[in-house]
């Protein structure tokens, strides 16, 4: 059973954000977020045929600077935020904003797909997520799962949650959390739980992990020096809620139970270098990705500590996805954690990874020099969940 | 000798002994003596002109001359004949005269010998005569005796039927006079002797008198013994004896039995509380004397009562398993004071001294095994000496492990003080000094502990040659839970100092994860399959259970050093990434001045780079690198690297043709291999090195990604870079991976520039050499 080959794409420009378009549940569908600090920036709207393995791009012009972090919106496909760093007055500013891709943004653009030159569109300013008093944006979170109105956004020391009014032109910064503590704190990362009613929020700063009840905006846990160097990363578990995965800059990626920090329940070490990114299969919760700066992109099947710790947990919509049902039940033993596998397909650090929003089992790398790839669970282990 | 004679002849006039002996050859021929072969004779023999020879033919031998000779051999033939005859003559004249003697002597001797016989015959005559005349008076005087001898005979007989009378009837008296003396055994002796007698003519009055008076006295007496035996008396020996004068009473032996055992465990059971008292009021003091004396008594006092008992009651059948019922329950207490006293025994300082008393405890054990052969009581005790062994094995191994924890926290001091006071540069000077002070005490202590283990397989030892001594004691006491342990051990703590270390960042010095690493490689190499051998020759195990082989071992060790030193080589880079992340991070990249000198952080970073060099060298063998290119420290990275940067920024200039920048650097990554930059690393200092660089270079390029710069930062971060390309070059493996990260690190940040005008070589080689 060949697994199919890995698909490539190359942007033109550096590139760190990546999202899949997290409310497009028929379509493969991701996001790119250029960084240039010479030319205008874009946001690459990567279109996956699985059928016939081929891409589709189209490219929105993003002139507002060199882009950090992009979100999709949950509700609305044609809605996203992104962090972008400015410059002016020789000072490098970082921003964020929401924007809206112009409606017609699929049409036009199949005919002459390679003419960059053609003028692109350029997205629509919905409305900006800036309070200079509360510095430079890291990252924008949305609720998961939520109706498109309420984002997060960590501004150095600062988290503060948002109210999109208005369909979204609008934003109204309506609670506010800050990081006090000796020395020049920050936020380097931040994910919103879509447990609890999506009332907590982890963050990272330094070698901290905490966690903030978002109905009173305080600090419920606080998992210090959780790695041993910079925590990059983080990623709630879909299916189980106390857990938590970390990933950081001394090459480890770590599993936690929120309800015990002493210890992390489960510690990978990989990775030869940084780890920057740790993404959850949103419906498979065993498959772990994570991407690190030593241009590798690992596929891990943390089964032990799974929701579906015997392999299956039978779902009918998935049962009719795997065609080969006739499959002998070899392989029937208990899976072990294991790296299911390594993708060297990257030659620069790979800063992203994300799961595809529509085929569970399909997902996408970036790395610095522009480099997207897009790559698949391999069939046996797919087999294996499934059957 | 036969076959020389023409040749003895020629010469042998002058040679007397010679011819002496030729003459007694030939009259031994003559008389047909021969001592030499037959076989040689007849070869000789056959020849008829062979003048000795007994086929001669003087005719024969005449015509050969004649035929053969000339006249003048024929003259000296003749006269050389004549020679010969003639001294035949003489030898024969000789021979004659000697024998001649010989003959007269002998005729004289048989002359007088006819004489002497002639007068012993009259003598002997003379003699039976008088024999006759003896025979007949003894005969005569043994007829007259007859009767007086019959006579006397019977008058004795009646003596002593009479001192025998007079026996019985002075036993009473005599009884009671040996009751006043207390003089027991004697008057059950006396009465024994009377008491069959008695019994026999009890018919007769006056005997039936004697007999009853002797019954009531002896009833007296036996009650007093009974008395005597009940109050316990002083001695063992005492009891005893009274049981056997009892017993000669037929008092029922069973509850004698009980009653001396009874006796004897009271007294013991004193000996055992006094024992137990010794052993309390000093919980460690130095009372091995003492309460070996007591053990000692104890077991002594145990044996006599089995001896004594045995002698006792050895007709007696079910009494004997009451002993071994007796003797297990008072061994089994006794074990457990032994037992209790033996945990007590915790200082492993001189192990000689358990050793002798287990030796001691074994022995007196193995007398009460030949005394009583089916107990189970030396088995208990054999079982206790292995207890107290693998007990000690235990404590030594533990003993052992904090030696080892101990002579690490001395290490980490020794490392800590001297880095105080001379600052950091000529601390690590010590290292090997340290390693290999810290390498001999661990192996002098592991000596010392395998000697004083030893003991217990010393040949003057009773229970060394018990198999448990001979085989397990030796593969899984001794090598497995001791000396394997052991090992095992220091390959775990070291791996420990890894893992705790590596979460809280560094609690370990990092010189000690690199003395350990070097330990433990040391370990792989030599000293573990030195040891085990040290072991396996000082305790030959015969039964050959399977063991830990010495390559497993080594495989452990090895596997330990190399993660030591893989976490010695994260925790340098990451000290040194650290420097140059904070040295990134804080700056204002945009708004910097124009460079003028390399910073100061760069400075710290060669330097740093240079004093683990010199630690990792102090421990570490160089290890191989690639060739170096002519003048590596300039040239190289002057003409390569910013040849390609023109290239680059060139492109970043056009901006028609973006793609040529990535096109450009993904064709370099094409040909270069990729690095690992948190790898393993091989045991040699060049391989360190090139580790710790990495890290931190690789540090640099990622922070540098993370920023913005102006036209000084960039600048700014060439003039780094040439300067780190300049010192680092000389330590690495390869120094075209020096030269790519810093490439990178260069190409990176001209690509993070906002107005990317780089610095005129020549002027950063100035800054640089400035610098």
């Amino acid at each position: 059973m060949e697994d199919d080959a890995p698909v490539i794409y190359g942007l033109e420009f550096q590139a760190r954000a990546l999202s899949a378009q997290t409310a497009e549940t028929d379509a493969i569908r991701f996001l790119v977020g250029t960084q240039s600090l010479k030319f205008d920036n874009q946001i690459h709207i990567i279109d996956f045929d699985d059928e016939n393995n081929i891409i589709n791009k189209n490219v929105l012009l993003h002139q507002a600077g060199e882009i950090w972090h992009i979100g999709a919106s949950p509700a609305d496909k044609a809605v996203l935020t992104t962090c972008y760093n400015k410059t002016c007055d020789s000072r490098v500013v970082s921003c964020a904003a929401v924007w809206r891709m112009p409606s017609d943004w699929e049409t036009g653009s199949h005919e002459s797909p390679d003419d960059t030159a053609h003028n692109p569109q350029t997205l629509e300013l919905l409305c900006h997520l800036n309070d200079s008093a509360h510095g430079n944006a890291a990252c924008v979170l949305w609720e998961p799962m939520g109706d498109g109105k309420r984002v997060i956004s960590l501004a150095d020391n600062h988290a503060l949650l948002w109210d999109l009014q208005e369909s979204s032109t609008q934003a109204v910064v309506s609670n506010t959390a800050t990081l006090e503590g000796k020395g020049q704190l920050k936020f380097t990362s931040g994910k919103w739980s879509p447990h609890h009613n999506c009332s907590q929020l982890a963050t990272a700063n330094d070698t901290a992990i905490r966690g903030w009840d978002l109905r009173t905006m305080s600090q419920i846990y606080c998992i210090e020096n959780a790695h041993g160097q910079l925590v990059r990363d983080l990623d709630f578990n879909p299916n189980r809620q106390y857990y938590l995965a970390s990933c950081g800059d001394d090459c480890k990626v770590k599993f936690w139970d929120v309800r015990n920090i002493q210890e992390p329940v489960k510690s990978l070490e990989e990775h030869s270098h940084w780890v920057w990114s740790v993404r959850y299969n949103h419906s498979h919760d065993q498959l772990v990705l994570t991407a690190s700066s030593d241009s590798r992109l690992i596929l891990s099947n943390m089964v032990s500590i799974s929701s579906e710790p015997f392999g299956h947990l039978v779902d009918d919509e998935e049962l009719s996805e795997g065609e080969d049902n006739h499959q002998d039940d070899k392989g029937k033993e208990p899976l072990k954690d294991s790296v299911v596998s390594t993708y060297e397909e990257h030659e620069d650090s790979v800063y992203a990874a994300e799961w595809s929003s529509a085929d569970p089992w399909l997902f996408a790398s970036l790395s610095y020099d522009g480099r997207l790839v897009i790559n698949r669970v391999p069939r046996a282990l797919k087999y294996r969940i499934l059957l | 000798m036969d076959g020389e004679a023409d040749e003895t002849v020629a010469v042998g006039d002058d040679c007397v002994p010679g011819r002496r002996r030729r003459v007694h050859g030939m009259l031994k021929l003559y008389y047909g003596l021969n001592e030499e072969g037959k076989a040689a004779e007849e070869s000789e023999s056959l020849d008829p002109c062979d003048i000795n020879g007994p086929h001669f033919d003087p005719e024969l031998y005449l015509n050969k001359l004649r035929r053969e000779c000339s006249l003048a051999e024929l003259m000296d033939q003749e006269t050389c004949m004549v020679k010969q005859i003639r001294s035949l003559d003489s030898d024969m004249q000789t021979l004659v005269y000697e024998n001649y003697n010989k003959f007269i002597s002998a005729t004289d001797t048989i002359r007088k010998m006819k004489n002497d016989f002639k007068k012993m015959e009259d003598e002997m005559d003379c003699l039976s005569a008088n024999m006759a005349a003896i025979t007949e008076f003894s005969a005569s005087i043994s007829g007259t005796l007859q009767d007086q001898h019959t006579q006397i005979t019977k008058l004795s007989g009646v003596h002593t039927l009479l001192r025998k009378l007079q026996f019985l009837f002075e036993l009473p008296a005599r009884l009671n006079k040996c009751l006043e003396l207390q003089a027991y055994a004697q008057a059950v002796s006396s009465h024994r002797r009377a008491r069959c007698v008695l019994q026999q003519y009890s018919h007769l009055p006056s005997f039936k008198g004697i007999q009853d008076d002797c019954h009531a006295i002896m009833d007296k007496l036996a009650q007093e013994l009974r008395q005597k035996f009940r109050d316990g008396g002083s001695s063992a020996k005492d009891l005893s004896e009274c049981v056997e004068l009892l017993l000669q009473l037929d008092e029922p032996a069973e509850e004698l039995c009980d009653k001396f055992l009874s006796h004897a465990r009271s007294r013991l059971e004193s000996d055992l509380q006094g024992l137990e008292a010794e052993i309390r009021p000093y919980p460690s003091a130095a009372k091995d004397a003492s309460a070996r004396r007591g053990c000692n008594e104890f077991v002594s006092s145990l044996c006599l009562v089995i001896t004594s008992y045995q002698e006792l009651f050895i007709n007696h059948a079910q009494t004997g398993e009451l002993l071994h019922a007796f003797v297990d329950n008072l061994a089994a207490r006794y074990f457990s004071l032994v037992e209790r006293r033996i945990q007590e025994e915790k200082s492993v300082g001189d192990n000689s001294l358990l050793v002798r008393a287990l030796d001691r405890f074994h022995r007196r054990l193995q007398a009460v095994a030949k005394l009583l052969p089916g107990s189970a009581v030396p088995n208990k005790g054999t079982e206790i000496v292995i207890r107290a062994a693998t007990e000690r094995v235990k404590q030594y191994l533990s003993a052992l492990q904090s030696f080892y924890m101990d002579s690490l926290t001395d290490v980490r001091q020794a490392l800590a003080t001297p880095r105080l006071s001379v600052a950091g540069r000529d601390a690590p000077n010590s290292l090997p000094e340290l390693l290999s002070s810290l390498s001999a005490s661990i192996l002098n202590q592991i000596k010392s502990v395998l000697a004083s283990v030893h003991l217990f397989t010393a040949k003057d030892i009773t229970f060394s040659n018990k198999p448990y001594f001979k085989g397990e004691f030796c593969s899984q006491g001794v090598r497995e839970s001791l000396v394997v342990s052991f090992i095992k051990f220091v390959c775990q703590s070291s791996r420990h100092f890894c893992e705790s270390a590596g979460d809280k960042g560094g609690s370990t010095p990092p010189a000690l994860l690199l003395l350990l690493s070097r330990l433990c490689l040391d370990y792989e190499t030599s000293t573990i399959s030195y040891i085990l051998t040290l072991t396996d020759e000082q305790f030959l195990d015969q039964h050959h259970s399977p063991v830990t082989p010495v390559t497993t071992l080594c495989a452990e060790a090895k596997e330990a050093a190399q993660k030591l030193l893989n976490h010695y080589v994260k925790v340098q880079g990451l000290i040194i990434s650290q420097m140059l992340r904070k040295s990134v991070e804080t700056r204002d990249w945009v708004n910097t001045i124009e460079p003028r000198n390399v910073r100061a952080v760069m400075k710290r970073v060669v330097e740093d780079t240079t004093s683990i060099d010199v630690q990792v060298g102090l421990l570490y063998e160089e290890g191989v690198r690639k060739a170096h290119s002519s003048d590596s420290s300039k040239r190289t990275f002057s003409v390569y690297s910013s040849s390609r940067q023109q290239a680059r920024y060139a492109a970043s200039y056009t901006p028609s043709a973006p793609m040529d920048t990535n096109l450009l650097s993904n064709i370099h990554k094409l040909f270069s291999e990729r690095i690992d930059i948190f790898s393993s690393v091989e045991f040699n200092k060049v391989s360190v090195m090139t580790g710790i660089i990495k890290i931190s270079l690789k540090t640099f390029l990622e922070c540098v990604r993370l920023r913005t710069f102006g036209r000084y930062g960039l600048q700014q971060i060439q003039v780094d870079c040439h300067y780190l390309q300049m010192y680092l070059w000389r330590f690495v493996s390869d120094e075209n991976l020096v030269h790519f990260l810093l490439d990178e690190i260069v190409g990176s940040s001209a690509h993070r520039c906002l107005d990317p005008a780089p610095m005129e070589q020549s002027v950063i080689e100035v800054i640089c050499e400035r610098g």
